[in-house]
C-alpha cells in the first residue's frame, strides 16, 4: 500500500494482522479449584504479549493449556488456524510448533547441551543427526553458548541453563514460544543474559506469550500486556497504558504492590 | 570425606571423644572374648570342633567346592543378564499409557505380585521337576535350564519393582519437558525417563543381585550339582562338615565385594547430592 515497507505491527494488534493464537472461553479446574474461568485472548503473528498478575492468577496454567500439557475443561484454543483443543487432534504434532520454556529449566540432566538441543529435531522432526547438530551449533553460536555444547546441565550456571532451555525449544523452529516465568528461579545477576536472549527473539519476530514478574522487562518488550486476576483477563492494552494508567482497581492495586516492592 | 571417615564412623559410632577408639577396641575384646568362652566351654564343643573346624579337610575340599561353584557363577551371571532386560521390560509395560495397553499393565502387576509372593524354592521345584516331567517333545529336560528359568522369573519380579521405583522417582517436569518437544510418551520414557531411572537404581539392583547369587544354591534341590550340592555330597560321604565352611567362604568371596561396591555407589551418590548436583 504505502512505500513504508518497514512498518511494524501497530501496538493494538489490529484485526488485519494474521492471527497466531485465539483463545475463547477457556476454563480449567484442578479438582474444585477453578484456575481459569473463561479466558479470551488473541495473539497476532510476531506479537509479544506479556501476562502479568499475582501468583495463582492462572498465568502458568494458561501457558500449559496452550501447549496441551494440561487438558482443558471448556473453551477453544486455535493456533495458526487449527483448533488444537478439538477431539482427536494429534497433540504430538501440535507441540512441534509450540515451544515452552519452564521456570525450573527442566533440562535433561543426563544429556549434554548438544544432546538437549538436538533431541527434538532428531527424534521428532526426524532430521539426520549431522544436520541437527550443525543446526544446533549454529544456534548455540548465535547466542554465545557454542563453547558449552559438550557440558552437562549441572556444570552450567542457572542463566546458562535457562538459555540452553530456550534454545532447546527454538531448535524445533516453533511458530509460537511460551515462556513461563523463565527468570523467577534465577539469581538477580543472571537474569539479564536470559532477558537479552528474549529481546533478540522479539526483534527477530518470534510470536511469544510470556508470563513474567519482571515488570520493567514486560513494559519494554511487550506489544501488549494482559493482567490476569482470578482466572480472567481483567485488563489488557499497550504497556504504556497498563503500567501508567490502569483502569481496573485490581490492576492498580497489583501494580501498587509491585511499586512498593521496588520492582517497577 | 572418603572411606577413612566412614570406617572411623563404624569404629566410634560417631563419637568424637579422644578415647573413643580405645573404648571401641576394649568393648570388642570383652564382647568376643566372652562369646568365645561360652562357645568353647559348651559341652559339645570338642565334637563340633572336630566336625566343622578341620584345616586339612578344609584345604582338601576347597578346590572341589570352587570347581562346583563355577556352575553357580554361570547360573547367576546368565540369570542377571536376563533379569536386567526382562525386569526393565516389565517395568515399562506397567508404565504404558492408554486403555489399549490395559492387558499388558495387568500382566505386569499380576506377574510382580505372584512371583514376589511365591517361595523361591517352590518355583524351582515346580519348574525343575514338573515341566520336564511333562515329557513334551522339544522341551528341555536339563535341570540347569529350568533352574535358570526359575531364578530368572523370580528375580525379574523384584528387579521390575526396583526399575519402577526408579522410573517414578524421575520428576514429572522431565516428562513435561520431553512431551513439550513433541516426543511421544514412549519416546519420553526411552530417551529421558528410563536413562535417568537406571542411573538411580544401580545400587538397589546390585542388592538384588547379591540375593540372586546366594539363591543360586537353592537350585541344588532339583539335582544341579553346584557348589552347595557338591558340599553336601562330600559331607555325607565323610561326615566332615568343615566342607560347609569352605562353601561359605566361596560365596562370601563374591557377595562381599558386591556388597561393598553397592555401599560405595550409594555413598558416592549421596556425596554428589550433598555437593549440590542439580537434580
Amino acid at each position: 500500500m504505502s512505500a513504508d515497507a518497514t512498518a511494524v505491527p501497530a501496538q493494538q494488534s489490529p484485526p488485519t494482522a494474521p492471527e497466531a493464537v485465539r483463545i475463547e472461553g477457556l476454563h480449567k479446574s484442578f479438582g474444585r479449584l477453578e484456575v481459569l474461568r473463561g479466558i479470551d485472548l488473541t495473539l497476532a503473528q510476531h506479537e509479544v504479549v506479556c501476562l502479568i498478575g499475582a501468583s495463582g492468577s492462572g498465568k502458568s496454567t494458561l501457558l500449559r493449556c496452550i501447549n496441551l500439557l494440561e487438558p482443558i475443561d471448556r473453551g477453544r484454543i486455535v493456533v495458526e488456524g487449527e483448533e488444537i483443543s478439538a477431539r482427536g487432534v494429534d497433540i504430538n504434532r501440535i507441540r512441534r510448533h509450540i515451544g515452552i520454556v519452564f521456570q525450573a529449566f527442566n533440562l535433561f540432566p543426563h544429556m549434554s547441551v548438544m544432546g538437549n538441543v538436538t533431541l527434538g529435531p532428531i527424534q521428532v522432526l526426524k532430521r539426520p543427526r549431522a544436520t541437527a547438530e550443525a543446526d544446533a551449533i549454529a544456534l548455540l553460536e548465535r547466542f554465545g553458548l557454542a563453547d558449552k555444547r559438550n557440558e552437562y546441565p549441572d556444570r552450567l550456571s542457572g542463566g546458562q541453563q535457562q538459555r540452553v532451555a530456550i534454545l532447546r525449544a527454538l531448535a524445533m523452529e516453533p511458530d509460537l514460544l511460551l515462556l513461563d516465568e523463565i527468570t523467577s528461579a534465577l539469581d538477580p545477576e543472571l537474569i539479564a543474559e536470559v532477558l537479552n536472549l528474549v529481546r533478540e527473539l522479539a526483534a527477530g519476530g518470534m510470536t511469544m506469550l510470556i508470563a513474567t514478574h519482571e515488570m520493567g522487562f514486560a513494559r519494554e518488550i511487550a506489544d501488549r500486556v494482559c493482567f490476569l486476576d482470578g482466572g480472567l483477563v481483567l485488563e489488557q492494552g499497550p504497556p504504556g497504558e497498563i503500567f501508567s494508567a490502569p483502569r481496573e482497581p485490581r490492576t492498580q492495586q497489583f501494580l501498587q504492590r509491585i511499586v512498593e516492592a521496588g520492582r517497577l | 570425606m572418603g572411606a577413612g571417615s566412614r570406617a572411623s564412623r563404624i569404629l566410634t559410632g560417631g563419637s568424637r571423644r579422644p578415647g573413643a577408639p580405645a573404648v571401641a577396641l576394649a568393648s570388642t575384646v570383652v564382647f568376643f572374648g566372652v562369646l568365645g568362652l561360652v562357645v568353647v566351654s559348651s559341652p559339645g564343643w570338642p565334637r563340633v570342633r572336630d566336625a566343622f573346624l578341620d584345616a586339612e579337610v578344609f584345604a582338601a575340599a576347597l578346590p572341589d567346592v570352587l570347581r562346583a561353584f563355577a556352575v553357580n557363577v554361570r547360573l547367576f551371571l546368565i540369570a542377571e543378564l536376563l533379569v536386567l532386560v526382562l525386569g526393565l521390560l516389565l517395568a515399562i509395560m506397567r508404565n504404558l499409557p492408554g486403555p489399549v495397553f490395559f492387558p499388558l499393565r495387568l500382566f505386569a502387576v499380576v506377574y510382580s505380585d505372584v512371583f514376589r509372593g511365591l517361595p523361591g524354592i517352590a518355583v524351582i521345584y515346580v519348574l525343575g521337576f514338573g515341566v520336564p516331567g511333562l515329557r513334551l517333545p522339544g522341551v528341555p529336560r536339563d535341570p540347569f535350564f529350568w533352574a535358570l528359568v526359575a531364578l530368572t522369573l523370580l528375580y525379574t519380579a523384584y528387579v521390575a519393582e526396583v526399575y519402577r521405583a526408579g522410573i517414578e522417582s524421575v520428576h514429572p517436569s522431565q516428562e513435561a519437558a520431553a512431551r513439550s518437544l513433541g516426543l511421544t510418551r514412549i519416546q519420553a520414557l526411552r530417551f529421558v525417563i528410563v536413562p535417568q531411572a537406571i542411573r538411580r537404581v544401580i545400587p538397589p539392583l546390585l542388592n538384588d543381585f547379591i540375593g540372586l547369587q546366594k539363591d543360586s544354591a537353592l537350585v541344588s534341590v532339583v539335582g544341579v550339582v553346584e557348589a552347595f550340592r557338591q558340599t553336601q555330597i562330600r559331607a555325607a560321604a565323610t561326615f566332615e562338615y568343615t566342607v560347609f565352611l569352605a562353601l561359605a567362604l566361596v560365596f562370601l568371596l563374591v557377595t562381599i565385594p558386591l556388597a561393598r561396591l553397592t555401599d560405595w555407589l550409594v555413598a558416592r551418590d549421596r556425596r554428589r547430592q550433598l555437593a549440590g548436583g542439580v537434580r
